[in-house]
């Protein structure tokens, strides 16, 4: 079937809709926020210490690890509901990293889970480090 | 510049397919309730997108109104979406005589007419490395993300 010039304008519009929602999907990507939070740190990220940040449990029993598994280039599963999780490193998985807002509320909510508190701008940069150092 | 480019045309990608994954979502499941999007967004990064009918109206109230603290997890969320997923669920919760009652800590798990179903299922069976939960439908439904929970299609892994 020949697209209608109406669907076709449809199209347009959906796609001009989302280009025009910075908010619901603004684009970014692991380098940019590891950029983001060296700045906000003011020291470069250290992949040493976010290998151990990630890997280390805390007073929940649980680390980054528990749920992303170590090292997080493979798919891993969720530590209490078995569900697939996809790999969390950029270079094993294009997807990571790369909405501003998912982003944000992940790193919010599993630094909640694994520290009971949110984590600091240091600790952001040296898991972004480390999860950068990560190479096929 | 390069850079914003690609970004902005790898963005216009995904939402045309994500525009043509939901007409054709509708087309394969009329007879379900089609899943709301920010649905399975928000809630199927941890666990399958459960079907809104499996708890009652006044389990996921009660489940909507405590994300920050679910089932040992932090799930909070911008209220925006919160209320309207909160909506949708409520629209389309379970109103059966078997989903009527609301199940112990809101767990889909615990209800009854999951207990009875799964009866012949052995207790250290959902504990199994390769299954690890009751929750984890998905292990052995194979068209849970689908929503299809049809007995023929299980299989339950070793």
């Amino acid at each position: 079937m020949i697209p209608s010039s109406r669907s076709m304008a449809l199209a347009v519009a959906a796609m001009a809709w989302c280009v025009a929602l910075p908010a619901w999907a603004q684009p970014t990507s692991a380098a940019a926020q590891l950029q983001h939070w060296e700045a906000a740190a003011g020291a470069p990220g250290q992949p040493a210490r976010g290998k151990t940040l990630f890997t280390t449990k805390a007073g929940n029993d649980l680390s980054c690890a528990s749920c992303h598994g170590a090292p997080p280039t493979a798919a891993s599963r969720h530590a209490s509901t078995g569900k697939r999780i996809e790999p969390l490193a950029p270079a094993f998985n294009a997807e990571r990293f790369t909405d501003q807002a998912k982003v944000d509320k992940w790193l919010r909510r599993n630094c909640k889970d694994v520290f009971s508190r949110e984590c600091t701008a240091p600790e952001k940069a040296d898991v972004l480090a480390y999860l950068l150092s990560l190479k096929p | 510049m390069r850079g914003v480019l690609r970004n902005a045309l790898l963005m216009m990608a995904g939402c045309a397919a994500l525009a043509a994954a939901a007409s054709a979502d509708e087309h394969e499941h009329r007879a379900r309730v089609p899943m709301l999007k920010a649905y399975v967004q928000e809630c199927s990064g941890c666990h399958i997108a459960f079907p809104p009918r499996m708890l009652p109206a006044a389990s996921w109230q009660r489940v909507m109104a405590g994300l920050a603290t679910h089932y040992g997890s932090d799930a909070s969320l911008d209220t925006a979406t919160v209320n309207q997923i909160s909506v949708w669920l409520n629209a389309n919760a379970g109103t059966g005589r078997r989903v009527r009652e609301a199940p112990p800590e809101d767990r889909i798990t615990r209800s009854d007419w999951f207990l009875r179903k799964h009866h012949e299922v052995a207790p250290g069976v959902f504990l199994r490395p390769s299954i690890r939960s009751a929750a984890n439908c998905a292990a052995c439904h194979a068209g849970a993300e689908r929503g299809d929970y049809d007995d023929d299609g299980v299989r339950i892994p070793r």
